[in-house]
């Protein structure tokens, strides 16, 4: 039985939060307690083998954990599972934020309780397929996985256009993934005329093989479904809406994992498979995500919903990550998922804490807001040091992310990483001026006197995330050390073969 | 020595995650007792440190652990003892500590005790890595860190508008320098391979030649990061405002520490500045221009803070043209000098707000008589920073003004006009800091209650900086005394020969020397005397009254501070926020969504028409089935 686990640990990671909520059906829908405690014992008991899992890790050894045994024979389908350190933070991450999530939702959530945590189960089980998945068909079954639980995450749960947001994130990520779907059975499909058989693992196509001019269109499906996701600028649209609307726990999960599995599969896919086609492509790449990081900036000034707000400061942080993905080197690589993480944990938790307001004054404009740090200072300090974390101050976790992805993006492009750099300028302005108005200033409306500071299990979720928000400010090194040799092997794969 | 310098920093660390954490259940005493005890403890610390390094004058690097090591950029946490950092740690810790003392007063009656003391301490810390880290990352950490208490503690009364708006400022502002300061820092990851200073001025120094383009552009970006920091043309706005934080905070981070870490951080980059005889006229013609635009507006303010504030730009700017000239040891000096001087002035002026509740100068008056403490180390400061002879500033100034003379005299003609700017802004200094003088301690008491002398934790230490005023200047005694300029000697390693560098040092003769000795002091003197004559008692002021009445657009903008702020917000702040309406309203709303929402309406569209069509009806079904076939027959016949 021992035995059978330990071959199995990444099955075993990504269906029991699926069998968890299988279990869940069985709850009768009144026993709310039950089915919360029930749910974060689950997710807690993941992140328990998560954290397993980084101990287990050897940072050379390449791909471990593999499970490989056949599944569509037919078709040559595997199931075929494996992690890298590159996966290996994003398991982390998903693992991490899962309990937070649904620690946090306990006071927020009260319809439809069971079907909440079933969703956010199925969802985790996407997340993770998606992250682990080594073979092409399992990868799409996994994303295709994901749409539908955080569909109904933001349309039952959410706020008042919710509907409108939810089938906005829908059909954005469809189009995507339905382009990509095209794109895994064209590479395919060619890769059968040319050897006579069917080969659906990902490790094949490293690269692809395929002719310069025959790469173009597969890349571009791939890279626009990813781009859609991250989202890149002009693709991003959806995601003010989606974040907006979701509740509290929808915007954490999707901030902080789903929008990384845009990065994730422009890593694992566009960029190691098609070298032709991204050398061509590099300059728009560049240059789309270096008018997301000041774009994304921009529009934050103009908000004053401060969720709206933090939803487009996604979009200019993400800039930085795609910047880092392909300036290509390895500082700016092993920065740019550094920065993943870091963007999954602070984003995160000023959702926490927007959330946590919310739901004492039920709205999210800033004008409703002032002086809140005399009624709140411990809600005040937490959201300024998760701010300050997501400005890049140094001795945080932001700082070495964009720092590195910066240093690394100098050594190519000079000028961009330069002009990209007074993001951190705009950044600033932005997320102090909200800071500003929110906590500073006198109060200016009566409601705003009476308010109760964190509660416990608050701040337990809030300060389970300022705990990596520190720990990585002050020593990067341990998890760059477990990522950089995957990073330095995609690389070494693409840069012979750029023209 | 290596477990020294590492508790030198982690005790004020431990200071404030105490405070932080404990502080609201701790009782005061014990507040104060874990806020002064790790900063007095780090200044033992720094005194054994300092012993050390005299009694073997090497400078030493320790490596505690390497914070990440990526794609050939690696970055240790270590810090290490050299002649600048020596000097540096030893007033940092000395003004810091003293600062401490007083802040037991004068936050007496503060309800946030600890989050204050907490502050503090987080300040030395970050302070304390700026000063000792050995590579350019670790030193940006504390530069960063600095830059956040001081955000926190100019926005200490977070519920008032001007201590919240400015704190704000001065984060965003400091952040524009920081850009330039991060640009520099790529520059040299690039082209050097390491971050550490032994490693990259090593290179350098080996052969100069090879980097002379880059090592332009590099000093230019860090002095980017400097002019924000230290408060120079043209992102100085900020200190201003700074003020509205509680005066000891100005005392230790707005004059006496952060704000020289500009001019710490050019020295420390000197190797890079000498290679760019561009970029060290840059930092001269700035720092000059600073000192005299800053100056000018002392002269008109009537906010005892502000007048300082202003004062102390003008210092910053001298120490740049110090810098500029290639005088880093005087820069330095001045640097040193200024922090006792500067330090006891926002002390004094602390305890003047502190028996007044006023910070306006006019509303204070006659304090001499009530205020005996705080008038004598309140003049000894003002004598220094006038540049009267024996106390710190006239040493330290005169060095400065000398070698500006002796730097235009060696091929540089045109920086007599920077020394003629100089000679100006000190008349100016020496006017405006005796203007104040006679205002508030000269004539009656204009204001309101019985001002009395504060509490003497806040008096000793205006004594102990006070007194020193008188004594400091003596490390760097001019040569034509034939008395050791242990400040030189000491600064010596800082600046090596290399050969293909600009120099440091250029000649005076003697009888220059004097020449210029005297001139610089009675230029002072003639500051002093204006500043009396119109100033002394409260009937003598009518000549500026209606001087002010004559020339009230003159006057309006002298103290409207040349309406910077109102320019930069018109220009900088009005082009970001139509920027920010345009790409939210414009690309977002209509180019992006525009197409977006359209094609989602016709979808809805389609799917309306087609909705009609599928009625359930089976009779319709039938029809279009038989439509269709004889569509299909029509187009195959």
């Amino acid at each position: 039985m021992a035995r059978l686990l330990t071959d199995h640990l990444l099955s075993v990671l990504i269906f029991l939060p699926a069998a968890a909520a299988a279990a869940l059906a069985f709850f009768p829908g009144r026993a709310k307690g039950a089915i919360r405690g029930f749910t974060l014992a689950v997710t807690a008991a993941g992140l328990l083998l998560a954290v397993w899992l980084l101990a287990a890790f050897r940072p050379d050894a390449g791909f471990q954990f593999n499970e490989w045994a056949p599944w569509i024979s037919y078709f040559n389908i595997h199931w075929f599972v494996g992690m890298d350190g590159i996966s290996l933070l994003m398991v982390l991450l998903t693992n991490f934020l899962m309990p937070v999530v649904i620690l946090s939702s306990t006071r927020f959530i009260t319809e439809h309780v069971k079907a909440y945590h079933i969703a956010f189960l199925l969802l985790q089980t996407g997340m993770l397929g998606s992250f682990l998945a080594l073979d092409f068909f399992l990868f799409y079954i996994f994303w295709e996985v994901m749409l539908i639980p955080m569909y109904f995450i933001i349309g039952v749960w959410g706020g008042k256009q919710r509907v409108y947001a939810a089938v906005k994130f829908f059909i954005f990520t469809a189009v995507g993934s339905f382009l990509m779907f095209l794109a895994i059975l064209w590479m395919v499909a060619q890769r059968y005329s040319a050897t006579g058989g069917l080969d659906f693992a990902i490790f094949s196509y490293y690269p692809s093989g395929l002719a310069a001019a025959s790469q173009v269109w597969p890349f571009l499906a791939f890279t626009l479904a990813f781009a859609i996701k991250v989202p890149m600028f002009p693709f991003h649209t959806w995601l003010p809406d989606a974040h907006t609307e979701a509740p509290a726990g929808g915007s954490i999960i999707l901030a902080g994992v789903l929008l990384k599995l845009g990065a994730y599969g422009m890593l694992r896919f566009s960029i190691p498979m098609f070298p032709a086609a991204l050398a061509q492509f590099l300059p728009w790449l560049v240059g789309l995500s270096l008018v997301g990081i000041l774009y994304g900036a921009w529009v934050c000034f103009a908000q004053d919903d401060l969720k709206k707000l933090i939803a487009y400061s996604s979009v200019s942080h993400l800039g930085f990550v795609t910047l880092g993905l392909f300036a290509l080197t390895p500082a700016s690589v092993s920065g740019a998922v550094l920065q993943m993480v870091n963007h999954g944990l602070s984003t995160g938790a000023l959702f926490l804490l927007v959330g946590v307001l919310y739901e004492r004054r039920h709205t999210r404009m800033m004008a409703d807001f002032g002086g809140l740090a005399k009624t709140l200072p411990v809600t005040t300090a937490l959201f300024l040091v998760v701010a300050l974390s997501s400005i890049g101050l140094p001795g945080l976790n932001g700082f070495w992310g964009e720092f590195l992805i910066l240093v690394g993006t100098f050594q190519a492009h000079p000028w961009t990483a330069a002009v990209a750099a007074s993001g951190v300028i705009f950044s600033a302005v932005y997320l102090l001026t909200a800071v500003r108005r929110v906590f500073f200033g006198p109060v200016t409306h009566e409601e705003n006197t009476g308010l109760a500071d964190l509660d416990l299990r608050e701040l337990i979720c809030a300060a389970a995330l300022l705990v990596p928000i520190v720990w990585i400010g002050v020593y990067p090194k341990f998890l760059l050390d477990r990522i950089t040799p995957a990073i330095e092997h995609t690389l070494s794969i693409v840069k012979g073969l750029m023209p | 020595m290596k477990a020294a310098l590492l508790l030198i920093i982690l005790a004020p660390l431990a200071g404030f995650l105490i405070n932080v954490f404990f502080g609201r259940r701790l009782p005061r005493a014990g507040v104060t007792a874990v806020a002064v005890g790790s900063v007095g403890l780090s200044a033992l610390l720094a005194l054994f440190v300092c012993g050390a390094y005299l009694s073997a004058p090497e400078p030493a690097a320790f490596e505690y652990y390497t914070v990440l090591s990526v794609g050939g950029v690696t970055i240790p946490f270590a810090l290490q003892a050299d002649a600048l950092s020596i000097l540096m740690l030893f007033f940092v810790t000395f003004v810091g500590f003293w600062i401490h003392i007083y802040s037991i007063g004068y936050m007496e009656h503060e309800e946030d005790y600890a989050r204050y003391f907490s502050y503090l301490n987080l300040f030395m810390f970050a302070m304390l890595t700026l000063v000792l880290a050995d590579n350019f990352l670790l030193m940006f950490v504390g530069w960063e860190g600095v830059g956040l208490c001081s955000y926190l503690l100019i926005g200490f009364y977070y519920q008032e508008k001007w201590p919240a708006d400015s704190g704000k400022k001065a984060f965003i502002v400091n952040r524009i320098g920081d850009f330039g300061f991060l640009i520099g820092i790529f520059f040299i990851a690039t082209h050097f391979g390491t971050l550490r200073y032994e490693e990259v001025f090593a290179k350098l120094q080996a052969d100069p030649g090879a980097y002379l383009g880059v090592a332009g552009i590099i000093a230019l970006c860090l002095f980017v990061g400097a002019t924000g920091k230290s408060a120079q043309l043209p992102l100085y706005v900020w200190l201003p405002d700074a003020m509205a934080g509680p005066t000891p905070v100005s005392a230790l981070i707005h004059a006496a520490t952060m704000v020289t870490a500009g001019v710490y951080m050019v020295a420390r980059c000197n190797l890079f500045f000498r290679s760019s005889p561009e970029a060290m006229a840059v930092v001269a013609v700035v720092g000059a221009l600073t000192a005299i635009f800053a100056a000018s507006m002392g002269l008109a303010q009537t906010d005892i803070k502000k007048v300082l504030a202003y004062s102390t730009i003008s210092q910053l700017g001298y120490m740049f043209l110090a810098a500029g000239v290639g005088a880093y040891a005087v820069a330095m000096f001045h640097v040193f000098t200024h922090a006792f001087f500067k330090a006891c002035l926002f002390l004094g002026s602390g305890s003047l707000i502190h028996a007044c509740h006023t910070n306006d100068i006019f509303e204070m008056g006659g304090l001499r008589k009530v205020m005996k403490t705080t008038h004598w180390t309140f003049l000894f400061s003002t004598l220094a920073i006038a540049g009267i002879p024996i106390w710190a500033g006239f040493f330290s100034k005169d060095a400065i003004l000398a070698s500006v003379f002796a730097f235009a005299g060696h091929h540089h003609g045109w920086a007599y006009l920077l020394w003629g700017l100089a000679v100006v802004t000190a008349f100016m200094t020496s006017f405006y800091m005796f203007r104040l003088y006679y205002v508030v301690f000269g004539g009656e008491y204009r204001g309101k209650g019985h001002p009395h002398e504060s509490p003497t934790s806040m008096t000793l230490p205006l004594v102990v900086l006070g007194g020193l005023t008188a004594v400091v200047g003596f490390l760097g005694v001019p040569v034509v005394f034939h008395l050791p300029n242990l400040m030189e000697r000491f600064l010596e390693p800082l600046t090596p020969a290399v050969e293909g560098l600009a120099g440091t040092t250029f000649h005076l003769s003697h009888g220059m020397e004097w020449a210029l000795m005297i001139g610089s002091v009675v230029v002072a003197g003639l500051g002093w005397l204006a500043a009396r004559a119109l100033y002394r008692t409260d009937a003598s002021w009518t000549w500026v009254k209606g001087f002010t009445a004559r020339h009230p657009r003159l006057y309006d903008t002298v103290f409207n501070k040349y309406y910077v702020d109102e320019f930069y917000d018109r220009t900088v702040g009005a082009a970001l926020r139509g920027v920010s309406r345009f790409c939210f309203s414009i690309i977002d709303g209509v180019l992006i969504e525009g197409p977006v929402n359209l094609s989602g309406f016709f979808v809805e569209l389609t799917g309306n028409v087609l909705r009609f069509l599928h009625n359930g009806n089976l009779r319709t079904y039938a029809l279009h089935i038989v439509l269709g076939v004889a569509i299909l027959l029509w187009l195959v016949f």
